[in-house]
C-alpha cells in the first residue's frame, strides 16, 4: 500500500479516519434521491427527543455540518422550523418564546459562524434564567481540534454563559442529552443549555432509546435543585413580618418562573404588604392593584425606591438585589432588616448580607409561610400607607411624568408607550428594547398579566426585540405581540423583517425613533457634562423601508395620531410597524447615577432647556446630502 | 431624602458589604463527575468569577466514574462560600466541603533537584533525612530530594535547600483527607 507522505501519521487508524471524515464533510450531502425506507439517524433521534420534549418549533439557520438535520426535518412535520436571516435572531426567538410561553425555546444553528451568532442571544437568557435548548452542529468528530472549515471551539464559548453544555460525539447518546439539556433548561433556576453535535453523530445509525424523566433525573447526581424551603428560617420570615412596621415585597422573575403570582398576591393581602418589583418582574401582579405600588431601581420609581430606603423589612422574592436595584450597597435601605428568598444558594450572600435568607422555590416557600402568616388590618397600616400614597401621589405629579403627548411640540415617549398598551387593552406581549425605550415600557406599559413584559434586563441586549417578539408571537398566539424599539436596537436586528413578511408572524412594531442613541445621550447629558459622541443615529426612510419589505407601515409624529395607528397596525392580519417620531431629547426620569444610592435620585425635567425637545428634524440617511451627520459631537 | 421617618440626618449605619472579612487560606475538597472537560468548567468557573486558585490537585477516586479535585483559595469567608455555591451549581459537581477547619491530614509532594558537590553532598542527604525526605535520584553534580508533607514542612525543606542552588522544582499542591471514619465520597448523594 503507498502511502502518501503528506498526511501526517499516515497509515495509522486516525489518519485514515480522518481522511474519510474529511471527504465525507466534502462530498454532497445527499447525493440521491431518498427511496423507500431509510435508517434511524442521529439526526432523527434529534427530532424525535424534541417532539418528545413538547417541542413544536425551531428557530434556525442551516449550514454545511447541520444539514443531516434538514435532511430529515421533512419526515418530522410537527416539527415547525422557522428561517430567520441571523442566528442571533434565532437564538432571541427561542428566548422569546420561552419568556412568553414558559417552554422550552429551541434555536439552531450551523458551526462556526452559526454557532457564534447565537452566543449574544445564549448570554441574554443566561442573565435573565430563560430556559433554551441551544443546538449547533459540528465538524465529523474526527476533525474536531484540527481548524476544520468552519470550526471553532464553541462549547469552550458557550461554557461559561450555559446552566451546562454538551459536545455530542456518538448518534447512541443523543436522545439522553436532549432528555437532560431540557430537565436541566427548565428546571430549578432555568437557563439556557447547548448542545453542540458532530456532523457524524447526526448521520449515524442509532437504535438508542429516549429516557423517562426518572431515568434523566437519576443520571444527575449532581443536581437536586433545592425546592423547599428551610421551615425554620420561613417562621423566622413569618415573625419578622408580624413585627414589621413598615414592610415591603421585592418580587422579582423568579415568582414568574415559579407561578407564584396568586401566592404572592395572598400574602399581600393576609399581610397588608405592598408590593414592589424589578425589571424582569414586571406582571407579577396587576400594576392596577391596591397593593401594587411600582417599579424600583435605577429608573424606578420615585416613590418606591423612597419606600425602600425608609422600610424595615424588605422581602426580596425571586430576584437576586442587583446593582440596578440597590445602587450603592453601603447606602440601600440602611434600616431594613433584609430578607432574600432565592432558589439559586449562590445568590445569597452575593452582592447583599441576607438577615433571613432562604433557598427554595419563590412559589413553594409562599404556599409555606403563608399559613404562619398572621392577618393584619389594614387600619394596623394607616400610617403607611397614607405616607407611600402620598409620596406616589408626588412622584406621579412630578414635571417629567404624566405631561401628555406632547413635549413642546413633539410627540413623547411615554405617552406612545401608554396607548399603546391602552390599545391592546393591557393584554398583549409588550418586547422592549435595551435603552430610554426599555424604561419606559418598563414605567409606562401597565402590565397586568404575568409573563406579557418581555426586557433583556441582565444582558441589556440591543437588538433583542423585533426577535424576541417573533418568539413570544409563536409562543403565545391567541396574545398579541409588540416589539418596542428603539431606532438604534431595531437597525441591529432589521433584518428580521424578513423573516416576519415570509413567516407571516405577526408582530406589531412601534419604532420608537428619536433619532438618537438616546441612553447614550442622555449620560453624555447628565453624566459627561454635555460632551456629546456617536449619539447621533441616521436612519433610513423607515416607509420606504417596510414598503421594500412588504409590511403595512404607519409614521406618526403628532399624539392625536397615536390611537389611529394602533388600532391599524392592530388590525392588520400579520405583521405590521408604526414608525413614531418621538421627541428627540426627551430624559428618562427620575435617574439614578451609577454608584449611588437610591436616594440619590435626579428627576430634573427641563430646568435650563437643555433636556426638553427640539423639532422632529433628525438626521435621514441620505447619500446625496452632503450635510448628512458623520457622528460627532452635537 | 426627606420624609423617610427611619433614615432621617443620615444616622443609619452603612451597610456591610458582603465578604469584607478577614482572608485566609482555604482548603475545599470537589468530587466531581469523571468526565472530560470537567477541570475546564472549575478552573473557567473560578476565573469568571474570580476567584484565585492557588493550586489544585485532580485524581481519581475509588469509584472510575468520579475525580477529585482539592483546591486552595484565599478569601474571606463570604468569598470562599460564594465560590464553593458557585462550584455546587456545576452539574458535574456532585459535592464541595470547606474543609479548613476540620479535623484533616494535608500533605502535599515535593521533587527538589538540588545542585551538589562532593563535599555538600551528604549535607544535602541528612537534610532530606531529617524531613521524613529521601533521595530519589543522584548523579555528579545534582540530586533529586523528595519531600511529603504539610505544605510548611516543604516550604521549610525547600528554604533549607536553597543555598546549595535549586535547579528545579515541582510541588503537587494540597491533597487532603478527614481524620477519623467520615468520607467525603461516602456523602455523595446517588
Amino acid at each position: 500500500m503507498t502511502q502518501a507522505k503528506h498526511v501526517p501519521g499516515a497509515g495509522s487508524s486516525a489518519a485514515l479516519a480522518s481522511e474519510r471524515a474529511r471527504k465525507e464533510m466534502l462530498r454532497d450531502a445527499r447525493i440521491e434521491r431518498r427511496g423507500g425506507p431509510r435508517p434511524r439517524i442521529g439526526a432523527d433521534a434529534l427530532c424525535e427527543a424534541l417532539l418528545l420534549q413538547g417541542s413544536t418549533s425551531i428557530w434556525g439557520y442551516p449550514g454545511g455540518v447541520i444539514l443531516p438535520l434538514y435532511d430529515v426535518l421533512v419526515d418530522h412535520p410537527g416539527l415547525r422550523h422557522i428561517l430567520v436571516r441571523h442566528e442571533q435572531a434565532a437564538a432571541h426567538a427561542a428566548d422569546g418564546y420561552a419568556r412568553a410561553s414558559g417552554k422550552v425555546g429551541v434555536c439552531l444553528g450551523t458551526s462556526g459562524p452559526g454557532a457564534t451568532n447565537l452566543v449574544t442571544g445564549i448570554g441574554t437568557s443566561m442573565l435573565d434564567s430563560v430556559p433554551v435548548v441551544a443546538i449547533t452542529g459540528n465538524v465529523p468528530g474526527v476533525l474536531l481540534g484540527k481548524d476544520a472549515f468552519q470550526e471553532i471551539d464553541i462549547t469552550g464559548i458557550t461554557l461559561p454563559m450555559t446552566k451546562h453544555n454538551y459536545l455530542v460525539r456518538s448518534a447512541d447518546e443523543i436522545p439522553h442529552v436532549i432528555a437532560e439539556a431540557f430537565h436541566i433548561a427548565r428546571s430549578g433556576r432555568p437557563g439556557p443549555v447547548h448542545v453542540d453535535i458532530t456532523k457524524d453523530a447526526l448521520m449515524g445509525e442509532t437504535s438508542a432509546p429516549h429516557p423517562t424523566q426518572e431515568e434523566v433525573e437519576a443520571g444527575l447526581p449532581g443536581y437536586r435543585p433545592k425546592m423547599d424551603g428551610n421551615a425554620r428560617q420561613i417562621k423566622l420570615l413569618a415573625d419578622a413580618i408580624a413585627a414589621a412596621k413598615r414592610p415591603l415585597i421585592l418580587a422579582g422573575h423568579g415568582v414568574l418562573i415559579a407561578h407564584g403570582e396568586r401566592e404572592l398576591l395572598e400574602l399581600a393581602r393576609q399581610a397588608q404588604i405592598p408590593i414592589a418589583w424589578t425589571l424582569l418582574g414586571i406582571g407579577v401582579v396587576d400594576e392596577s392593584d391596591p397593593l401594587a405600588y411600582g417599579y424600583m431601581g435605577m429608573h424606578g420609581w420615585k416613590h418606591v425606591n423612597r419606600a425602600i430606603q425608609s422600610s424595615d423589612l424588605l422581602i426580596g422574592i425571586g430576584m437576586r438585589y442587583d446593582d440596578r436595584v440597590t445602587g450603592n450597597v453601603r447606602t440601600f435601605a440602611p434600616s431594613a432588616k433584609i430578607v432574600h428568598i432565592d432558589i439559586d444558594p449562590a445568590e445569597i450572600g452575593k452582592n447583599v448580607v441576607a438577615d433571613i435568607p432562604i433557598v427554595g422555590d419563590a412559589k413553594r416557600v409562599l404556599e409555606a409561610l403563608l399559613p404562619m402568616t398572621e392577618r393584619v388590618d389594614p387600619a394596623a397600616r394607616a400610617t403607611y400607607f397614607t405616607e407611600l400614597a402620598t409620596w406616589r401621589k408626588e412622584s406621579e405629579s412630578s414635571a417629567w411624568h404624566g405631561s401628555g403627548g406632547w413635549r413642546d411640540g413633539v410627540l413623547s415617549a411615554d405617552f406612545v408607550v401608554e396607548r399603546i398598551a391602552a390599545g391592546s387593552g393591557y393584554d398583549a406581549n409588550l418586547t422592549a428594547d435595551v435603552g430610554q425605550n426599555q424604561m419606559w415600557v418598563a414605567r409606562y406599559g401597565g402590565f397586568k398579566r404575568a409573563n406579557s413584559h418581555l426586557s433583556s434586563g441582565g444582558l441589556g441586549t440591543m437588538g433583542f426585540a423585533l426577535p424576541a417578539a417573533m418568539g413570544a408571537a409563536i409562543g403565545t398566539p391567541e396574545k398579541t405581540s409588540w416589539a418596542i424599539a428603539g431606532d438604534g436596537g431595531f437597525q441591529m436586528t432589521l433584518q428580521e423583517l424578513a423573516t416576519i413578511v415570509q413567516e407571516r408572524i405577526p408582530v406589531k412594531i412601534a419604532l420608537m425613533d428619536n433619532k438618537k442613541l438616546g441612553m447614550i445621550r442622555q449620560w453624555q447629558e447628565i453624566v459627561y457634562a454635555g460632551n456629546y459622541h456617536s449619539e447621533q443615529l441616521a436612519g433610513p426612510d423607515y416607509l420606504k423601508l417596510c414598503e421594500a419589505y412588504g409590511l403595512p407601515a404607519w409614521k406618526v409624529a403628532k399624539p392625536e395620531e397615536v390611537d389611529a395607528a394602533v388600532a391599524g397596525a392592530l388590525a392588520v392580519d400579520g405583521p405590521a410597524l408604526i414608525w413614531f417620531e418621538i421627541a428627540e431629547r426627551q430624559n428618562v426620569y427620575p435617574m439614578m447615577p451609577a454608584g449611588k444610592g437610591l436616594s440619590d435620585l435626579i428627576d430634573k425635567w427641563g430646568d435650563d432647556g437643555e433636556d426638553v425637545t427640539e423639532g422632529a428634524s433628525g438626521p435621514r440617511l441620505d447619500p446625496t446630502d452632503p450635510n448628512a451627520p458623520k457622528g460627532g459631537a452635537e | 431624602m426627606s420624609g423617610a421617618p427611619n433614615s432621617a440626618a443620615g444616622a443609619a449605619p452603612a451597610r456591610a458589604l458582603p465578604g469584607s472579612g478577614d482572608e485566609r487560606r482555604h482548603l475545599i475538597v470537589a468530587i466531581v463527575n469523571n468526565r472530560p472537560g470537567v477541570l475546564n468548567r472549575v478552573a473557567s468557573l473560578m476565573r469568571a468569577r474570580n476567584f484565585n486558585i492557588e493550586s489544585l490537585a485532580v485524581s481519581a477516586t475509588e469509584r472510575s466514574d468520579t475525580s477529585r479535585m482539592t483546591l486552595t483559595i484565599v478569601g474571606d469567608e463570604v468569598h470562599v462560600e460564594q465560590a464553593t455555591k458557585q462550584l455546587y451549581k456545576l452539574i458535574d459537581v456532585l459535592k464541595v466541603q470547606d474543609v479548613t477547619d476540620e479535623a484533616i491530614v494535608e500533605h502535599e509532594l515535593a521533587l527538589i533537584k538540588v545542585r551538589v558537590t562532593g563535599k555538600s553532598r551528604p549535607e544535602v542527604v541528612s537534610i532530606a533525612e531529617m524531613h521524613r525526605g529521601r533521595v530519589v535520584d543522584l548523579s555528579d553534580d545534582a540530586v533529586i530530594v523528595e519531600i511529603v508533607g504539610e505544605p510548611s514542612e516543604v516550604d521549610r525543606v525547600v528554604e533549607l535547600l536553597r543555598e546549595f542552588g535549586i535547579k528545579e522544582l515541582v510541588r503537587t499542591g494540597s491533597v487532603v483527607m478527614s481524620r477519623g471514619s467520615g468520607s467525603i465520597e461516602e456523602q455523595v448523594k446517588r
